[in-house]
């Protein structure tokens, strides 16, 4: 199952790849099919980042991940590089459950 | 690969482009380290991580396919939320491919590299011949260094043991809130984004997990029929990247 979720994954954003290449672009400059492509990865991320952090199966949960959010947040108005941004919201949470 | 048929790029700017490149094959591939142990974390053995990282080889998608599966959704619905977020990079072939301007087989390869960073780093030259420099120095630079470190970042992950006990699970929603980053300097983004956290939250007691993820796409269809503005964050600029902001001219 899992492999068969990375071959598919792997297939599927190699041919979107190429389709960008490939294709005429008046064919995906569409203005509406343009701008859904263009929100569809905010919307996405945003989701990722709502369920990685509240989530916890099938219930919502405030805990030490909140926290680690928050520091991520902090260290990217700072205009931290990624690696720090993820090592700070992983610190905050691991020291947070040391408590 | 590097054959390019217009010679007119003098030397000195086709190895400051490459420099360049290379400065953020080094910065992206240090967050491939981040990949890996998450990866792992999330229940994937190293092989498979390392099989995202040569074959996926684009992060968010990556790092999507993970986060499902760590937050207890199916692999496959991993996998079409990766797909999801992959669309972007077709939106980034569009605007590259007469600027590149490759045919055939270089296409074909050319394609497997077509990413955020390669594409900031080729969008905003002026020659095809500086493009294609910009555009393979730093996909080049990056897929080698990006493997290498999720590489050596799930085998850490896998010495490391109970990823809750690092902090890992909350280093997820991190990575995630840095990739969203760039493009929340726009207001209509920033709407989507938290329209599409409500949305998510809302599914996530009633419906199967993986699923609230996808259920989010529709917030970018609606938003996306009712407003009519442009996006300037749409494509990333050499500032969004790390290390691509540092020879600006």
């Amino acid at each position: 199952m899992m492999w068969t979720a990375i071959l598919l994954a792997a297939l599927g954003c190699y041919l979107l790849k190429l389709a960008g290449l490939s294709i005429p672009s008046r064919v995906l400059e569409h203005p509406l099919v343009h701008r859904i492509a263009d929100l569809l990865p905010v919307a996405l991320l945003a989701a990722l980042v709502a369920v990685q952090v509240l989530a916890d199966g099938p219930t919502l949960q405030v805990d030490a991940r909140l926290a680690g959010l928050g520091a991520a947040f902090v260290a990217l108005l700072l205009r931290a590089p990624f690696i720090v941004v993820v090592l700070v919201a992983a610190v905050t949470a691991a020291g947070l459950r040391l408590l | 690969m590097t054959a390019s048929p217009d010679p007119v790029l003098p030397p000195g700017e086709r190895s400051a482009i490459v420099r360049d490149g290379v400065a953020v094959g080094i910065a992206t591939g240090a967050y491939g380290i981040s990949f890996g142990a998450i990866s792992v974390a999330a229940g994937l053995d190293v092989w498979q991580t390392c099989a995202l990282s040569l074959l996926v080889f684009t992060g968010a998608s990556q790092f999507a396919l993970v986060g499902v599966v760590a937050a207890g959704g199916s692999p496959l619905s991993g996998a079409v939320t990766g797909l999801l977020l992959g669309t972007r990079n077709t939106l980034y072939g569009i605007r590259l491919a007469p600027l590149l301007g490759w045919r055939g087989w270089r296409r074909g390869a050319a394609a497997h590299l077509l990413i955020d960073e390669s594409t900031a780093m080729a969008v905003t030259r002026e020659t095809t011949a500086a493009a294609r420099v910009g555009f393979l120095a730093t996909g080049l630079a990056v897929f080698v260094l990006w493997n290498l470190a999720t590489l050596g970042g799930a085998l850490a992950g896998e010495a490391l043991g109970d990823p809750r006990t690092y902090g890992l699970d909350a280093a997820v929603g991190g990575a995630f809130l840095a990739l969203l980053w760039p493009r929340l300097k726009d207001r209509r983004n920033q709407l989507t984004a938290v329209l599409a956290a409500a949305l998510v939250l809302t599914l996530v007691p009633v419906a199967p997990a993986g699923v609230p993820v996808l259920a989010a796409a529709v917030v970018a269809l609606v938003v996306g029929v009712v407003s009519h503005a442009t996006d300037p964050t749409e494509v990333p600029g050499r500032d969004d990247l790390p290390g691509g902001g540092e020879h600006q001219r």
